[in-house]
């Protein structure tokens, strides 16, 4: 494992209990704000001390309170790049490059190679407030990849990007991502972002990890509440347990057959897109509340707020005042 | 015109203010690392002279440094050197009168830094040295200087402490504000009007400074804001 974090933290009476591993490979951390993500993410770059707990990289301990470690930021070879990029502001490029680069015969070499693999060779005698948002990005990834981390920690790294700027830098960013031998760390509240740039996904909430495993095992069995809501599954209702695979979905009063054993799961889900025209099991017919209409497709609020993606051809087939619908049994989510 | 009195006022604002920049700035750099509790304390004791009558901090200096009293004696026994009385004592009043000038303006600037930038040159491996010198400084430079221009001014028009501590001799101790009050005391009313506008003038320059530096600053960091968007 090439990152292994188990911490505790006590910040006034937030709680962050967080568990997580990576290998080589990109973990993104999904989460509403406030869920402790940049927290951790500055726990591990040695900018917050954890109350207590162990972070490992590639084998070499950064933190362990039991012996006593906790080596200082310079040390932990941690890429971190902030949402704000954090450029020197009284520095020029050229000289914000030479802060990441280490003293060495060939770091001339491997600045020029970074300006020209970045695009920045004629910005280079420029100053950040003079750059775009899109150009002030790559300052700070080369920056970051000057400095030989062992690890990359990304901080939202699209925020401050306007949307069509964040298209083409996300691009560029799962190329490096692509290319870097370590594992990469990502935060994010963006669950598109994160499924188009993550390996792994975990999904964490009031301080600890909700939910950790490949992007699309979470995606399609989030498992709790806070995960189908960050996935973006937006048909959530309690559900009333009949017997193991029978229950009542009570926000919707709607009688379901699930696949799966209900068990312990609270809380019944289904993604819009999966909410289907048809007729058979789990088939209902509903009264339309209201249509809204979007580039490609209608969503349609079904009664008692249910609602489901149609794209526009279908719904020209459909449209009338009660539709039939199917929740498909094997696309119901069980969430505790 | 002896141009003396001017000469001396600026050595002695010119030395004090070099002094306590780099007091200030050590002293606001240190306190803000602090604990709460001791930060608001110390913050008090080093506000006080700014609201302190100067003939408070006078008397309290000679406390501190006349000939008889316990820093005064010793180094009069040490080194037969007198605190008091002499021009250079002038710069003990200066300095602590403009202490909180220049503590509280480099706190402001300190506090206006954007900390990601020293996180990220710490996970960068920069050294605390080179973020402190190359980083946070030369970031804060403005709201320094406008300290620094900010004291000097004051020290430059300081006369209760100054009068107290090293007196008035002409030639010797005066400085621009005792000699326009000793003047006007007896009478020469056309010269110490004369002291009075160089005085004027150069107060009038100095806060100019600090005005443009201000709104350098501030059109700075709006075009860094609006980059930023």
């Amino acid at each position: 494992m090439s990152l292994l974090v188990d911490i505790q933290k006590r910040l006034g009476d937030f709680r962050l209990n967080v568990q997580l591993e990576a290998g080589e490979q990109t973990l993104a951390l999904l989460g509403a704000s406030g869920c402790g993500k940049s927290v951790t993410l500055c726990c591990i770059a040695g900018i917050l001390r954890p109350d207590s707990g162990h972070i490992e990289v590639n084998g070499r301990t950064l933190f362990d309170s039991k012996r006593r470690i906790n080596l200082p930021p310079q040390q932990r070879k941690t890429g971190l790049l902030f949402q704000n990029y954090a450029l020197f502001p009284h520095m020029t490029v050229y000289e914000n490059l030479r802060c990441g680069a280490k003293k060495s015969p060939l770091a001339r070499q491997r600045m020029d190679q970074v300006l020209h693999s970045f695009h920045l060779q004629d910005l280079k005698n420029h100053y950040p407030h003079q750059l775009s948002g899109g150009q002030q990005q790559r300052v700070a990834l080369g920056r970051l990849l000057l400095s030989d981390p062992d690890i990359l920690l990304l901080d939202e790294p699209f925020s401050a990007l306007d949307s069509h700027l964040r298209f083409e830098m996300e691009g560029e960013l799962r190329q490096l991502l692509h290319s870097f031998p370590g594992t990469a760390l990502l935060v994010s509240h963006d669950r598109d972002e994160v499924f188009r740039l993550a390996d792994t996904l975990a999904v964490m909430d009031g301080g600890t990890v909700d939910i950790c495993g490949p992007k699309e095992q979470v995606f399609s069995r989030p498992g709790t509440l806070s995960a189908a809501r960050l996935t973006g599954c937006k048909n959530l209702s309690p559900l009333k347990k009949l017997d193991e695979t029978h229950l009542i979905a009570t926000a919707w009063n709607l009688p379901l057959a699930t696949d799966e054993p209900i068990g312990d799961a609270v809380y019944v889900g289904i993604f819009m897109h999966d909410v289907i025209p048809g007729t058979g099991e789990n088939a209902f017919s509903l009264s339309v509340k209201e249509v809204v209409e979007n580039p490609f497709s209608y969503t349609v609020v079904l009664q008692s707020g249910l609602g489901m993606e149609v794209d526009k051809p279908t719904w020209a087939r459909l449209g009338s005042n009660d539709i039939q619908v199917c929740l498909p049994r094997e696309k119901l989510l069980l969430l505790r | 015109m002896d141009i003396f009195p001017l000469l001396n006022s600026i050595r002695i604002a010119l030395i004090s203010t070099a002094v306590i920049f780099f007091l200030g700035i050590w002293a606001a750099y240190c306190i803000a690392k602090l604990p709460p509790i001791l930060k608001g304390v110390l913050d008090v004791i080093l506000t006080l002279p700014l609201v302190l009558p100067p003939t408070v901090v006078g008397y309290l200096l000679l406390r501190v440094l006349g000939p008889r009293r316990l820093v005064g004696a010793w180094a009069l026994s040490a080194f037969g050197l007198r605190l008091t009385m002499t021009w250079w004592s002038a710069i003990f009043a200066t300095a602590v009168i403009i202490f909180p000038l220049m503590y509280r303006t480099a706190r402001g600037a300190f506090e206006s830094f954007d900390e990601t930038l020293a996180w990220s040159a710490k996970s960068l491996g920069l050294s605390n040295s080179f973020i402190f010198w190359r980083i946070r400084i030369p970031c804060c430079k403005q709201g320094l200087m406008a300290g620094a221009v900010l004291s000097f001014a004051r020290a430059l028009g300081e006369y209760g402490a100054t009068s107290m501590i090293a007196g008035y001799t002409p030639g010797r101790t005066a400085t621009i504000s005792t000699t326009v009050y000793q003047l006007w005391r007896t009478n020469d009313d056309a010269l110490a009007f004369r002291w009075v506008l160089v005085n004027l003038a150069i107060s009038f320059v100095v806060l100019l400074a600090v005005n443009l530096l201000e709104s350098r600053e501030r059109d700075q960091k709006e075009a860094r804001r609006v980059a930023a968007r």
